[in-house]
């Protein structure tokens, strides 16, 4: 398929918008298709930090307590070098958490207290506040 | 562009190069669009499929394109990526950046050519790891850092040293 | 919670979705407005609307020589030929840097993109990026963002259905820290020896193959498309008067956030090591700071309070470089450092040019008696001189650049160089100890 034209890609980015519009603003988007969303940094760093285990931890401890509505990404690093492999959890209507130094060890009790029970582990998380151009 | 390389001048016979590499090797060259400036791809491809790149190899290539020998040596030697001795199984990168000089690579260093018994850009005698020190390998947040073949090892510790090389004989086992 | 102080400082332009976004599929990258820009620059702007846009913006080079980016296009742009190419400098040798590593890695596509305008703006149909060997996994993920954005029509023929096209190649270094110098990048990238030229004649007159070329770092084309979407004069109002936008800083060594910034132009060194960076592990005392990699300089805590742009690093002796700031600590030893950076520069020349070749050899082995402890007053006399001879006689950037890390250690920690020396010529030694402003630093 070629995008030839401006509105063309227009119109691609407002089909595609509703995957990402959870990570752009989580409190505001009652049009996601996504409810959940946990997104790993996975650039060198944060695989040679164990990020790949914890991807696939992820995504079998989802399949393994029945969370059928997340969604598992791997982004690029977010540039917290210091607590690799780090994990962002979006979930539909609250605040985007971060987590670091995730391992696979973590997973389960994220997925079950968070992404579950809807309480994020507070020992684990790293405060995100930063402006995006 | 690191340490000068022992060039032999004289062919070595023991040298296993099969004529299927070189095949392997033509037919790379003959599917580009040009030749003009692929010096340095058709290398890469040559030390990917050879493991490094010895002097008949580099004649091989000279022929084909059509250039001096002593143009291809010049690109081989200059570069640090490129080897004219075979590597072992595993080549075993240690990084010597700043970052990981300042958190104690010099110590990592060390104590792995002391583990294996050889010094840099040299290979073991049962040709299972053969020891780099490289440049900077931009994962300076987990330093010190240590890759193997393409898996980087963070945060290595000296006492780890011993776990990360045995995971890679264990494999031959 | 792991408090990472004040992160409020922080403001992100060429890392804006690092992390955000998964590398790999080019359609949440256009779901983020991705190659928006490129469509507004070929389909509403002409070429030189879009270099004057840039050119309004401030942008200067990222990759150390701050060079502005529009006057660079333009040069390139009002050369007559028949072909010209834009080249992407991705061949990150300094060690400590690796802010490319992660824009590469994590957003491949925002390069990609302004590559092409670059491309429209200057009339090149071609473009290279040159990485380094050394980076496996961005190579992958250009390399599927090259096949995505070829698939969907935004490379190749009549992008947007006008009649620009434009393609990408990939082109790998093979391990030589001067290739990042232009001249010697556009050698390795014709697949020969990568050794400097002399300029003039520049790249943008003389480059690949002869033809015009524009080489502009990774960095650089990442502040790119949100100067084309947000305009030039929202980049313009950040930053200092002369150094526009944001910088991308690699934070490493003895620092507790080791990490990734991108933090407004002239913003000092002390908000960045203590406020974002969380200061000095295991209590230890703050010593100084490395800038600018091998080519750089250090910076001691007196000079903390430098805002951190092109002019005023060089102004106290050290550079921006790309961005690496290797911070240490009073347990290290600074003449080992400016040892240790020799070594590199040592091994990186490459041979082309005499001053480079011998006096980087020679400086090294002066260093080596010294932190040997067999050095003399005398020694270090000779050290100053050759470090300048070096600096002044050296062909290209790695060569005017080498001696630095002597030079300012030297300014800063002379007393180092001094607990080497006395031990072994103590009385002679305390005597010439005055000559050091005879011979030695200019201020």
């Amino acid at each position: 398929m070629k995008i030839n034209s401006l509105d063309k890609l227009k119109k691609i980015r407002n089909e595609y918008q509703k995957n990402v519009c959870l990570r752009v603003n989580s409190t505001d988007s009652e049009n996601s298709d996504i409810r959940i969303e946990i997104l790993i940094g996975m650039a060198t760093c944060g695989i040679s930090a164990g990020a790949k285990d914890t991807f696939n931890a992820f995504q079998e401890e989802l399949a393994k307590q029945g969370v059928n509505d997340a969604k598992v990404v791997s982004v690029g690093c977010i540039g917290y070098c210091h607590s690799e492999p780090t994990v962002q959890v979006n979930i539909r209507g609250r605040e985007p958490v971060l987590y670091g130094n995730v391992k696979k060890e973590e997973v389960q009790e994220i997925v079950q207290k968070h992404i579950k029970g809807g309480n994020p582990i507070e020992a684990l998380t790293l405060a995100i506040n930063f402006e995006r151009a | 562009m690191t340490k000068p390389q022992a060039i032999d001048v004289n062919p070595s016979f023991k040298e296993n190069l099969p004529k299927e590499k070189f095949d392997e090797l033509d037919s790379f060259v003959n599917n580009l669009e040009t030749t003009r400036s692929a010096l340095i791809e058709i290398l890469h491809k040559a030390q990917k499929i050879f493991g490094y790149l010895p002097r008949d190899v580099q004649l091989h290539i000279a022929r084909k394109l059509g250039i001096p020998g002593a143009e291809v040596f010049g690109v081989v030697s200059f570069y640090s990526y490129f080897t004219t001795k075979p590597r072992g199984k595993h080549t075993i990168s240690v990084c010597t950046g700043t970052a990981c000089f300042v958190k104690g690579s010099d110590k990592i260093i060390e104590r792995v050519k002391e583990k294996l018994g050889i010094g840099s850009n040299e290979i073991t005698e049962d040709g299972l790891f053969t020891l780099k020190d490289v440049r900077c390998l931009g994962t300076c947040g987990m330093a010190p850092v240590m890759m193997i073949d393409d898996k980087v090892f963070g945060r290595v510790k000296e006492e780890d040293l011993d776990n990360i090389i045995n995971s890679y004989r264990n494999k031959e086992l | 919670m792991v408090e990472i102080s004040n992160n409020k400082k922080l403001l992100r332009i060429a890392l804006r979705n690092c992390g955000l976004l998964n590398p790999e599929d080019i359609f949440e990258y256009i779901a983020l407005g991705g190659y928006e820009s490129l469509g507004k620059a070929i389909t509403q702007m002409t070429q030189d609307q879009v270099i004057d846009e840039i050119k309004k913006s401030g942008l200067r080079g990222r990759g150390g020589g701050g060079f502005p980016t529009g006057l660079k296009w333009e040069l390139t742009k009002k050369q007559k030929s028949q072909e010209k190419f834009i080249i992407c400098n991705a061949d990150e040798g300094d060690p400590g840097a690796f802010m490319d590593r992660s824009i590469l890695e994590g957003d491949p596509h925002s390069v990609l993109e302004a590559m092409a305008i670059g491309g429209y703006a200057i009339g090149a149909r071609k473009g290279l990026i040159y990485i380094r060997a050394e980076y496996p996994l961005a190579i992958a993920r250009l390399s599927t963002a090259l096949q995505q954005a070829g698939e969907n029509g935004l490379l190749g023929e009549n992008i947007f259905g006008t009649d620009f096209s434009f393609d990408i190649y990939l082109k790998y270094g093979a391990g030589a820290f001067v290739c990042g110098e232009e001249t010697a990048l556009i050698n390795s990238c014709e697949g020969k020896r990568g050794e400097p030229n002399y300029k003039p004649p520049y790249p943008v007159e003389e480059g690949y193959w002869g033809y015009p070329t524009c080489v502009n770092n990774v960095e650089t084309f990442a502040n790119i498309a949100p100067i084309i979407t947000k305009g030039a004069q929202w980049f313009a109002s950040l930053g200092t008067e002369k150094c526009k936008g944001t910088k991308v800083f690699a934070l490493v060594g003895k620092i507790k956030n080791v990490g990734v910034i991108e933090v407004p132009m002239g913003t000092t060194l002390r908000e960045i090591i203590y406020d974002i960076g969380g200061g000095i592990p295991g209590g230890r005392k703050f010593k100084a700071v490395q800038t600018g990699g091998p080519s750089g300089g250090v910076i001691g805590e007196a000079n903390l309070d430098t805002p951190m742009d092109y002019d005023s690093l060089i102004s106290i002796g050290s550079m921006m470089g790309s961005g690496g700031m290797i911070i240490m600590d009073e347990t290290d030893n600074m003449v080992k450092i400016a040892k240790f950076y020799l070594e590199f520069t040592m091994d990186e020349s490459c041979g082309r040019c005499t001053p480079c070749r011998i006096g980087t050899k020679r400086l090294y082995e002066i260093l080596n008696k010294i932190t040997s402890r067999k050095g003399t007053m005398a020694d270090l006399d000779a050290l100053k001189q050759l470090a300048y001879m070096v600096k002044d006689g050296s062909l290209c950037g790695l060569g005017q650049t080498a001696p630095n890390p002597v030079i300012s250690t030297m300014k800063y920690f002379w007393d180092e160089y001094l607990a080497f020396i006395k031990d072994v010529d103590h009385p002679r030694g305390e005597g010439r100890y005055t000559a050091k402003n005879k011979i030695g630093i200019r201020s």
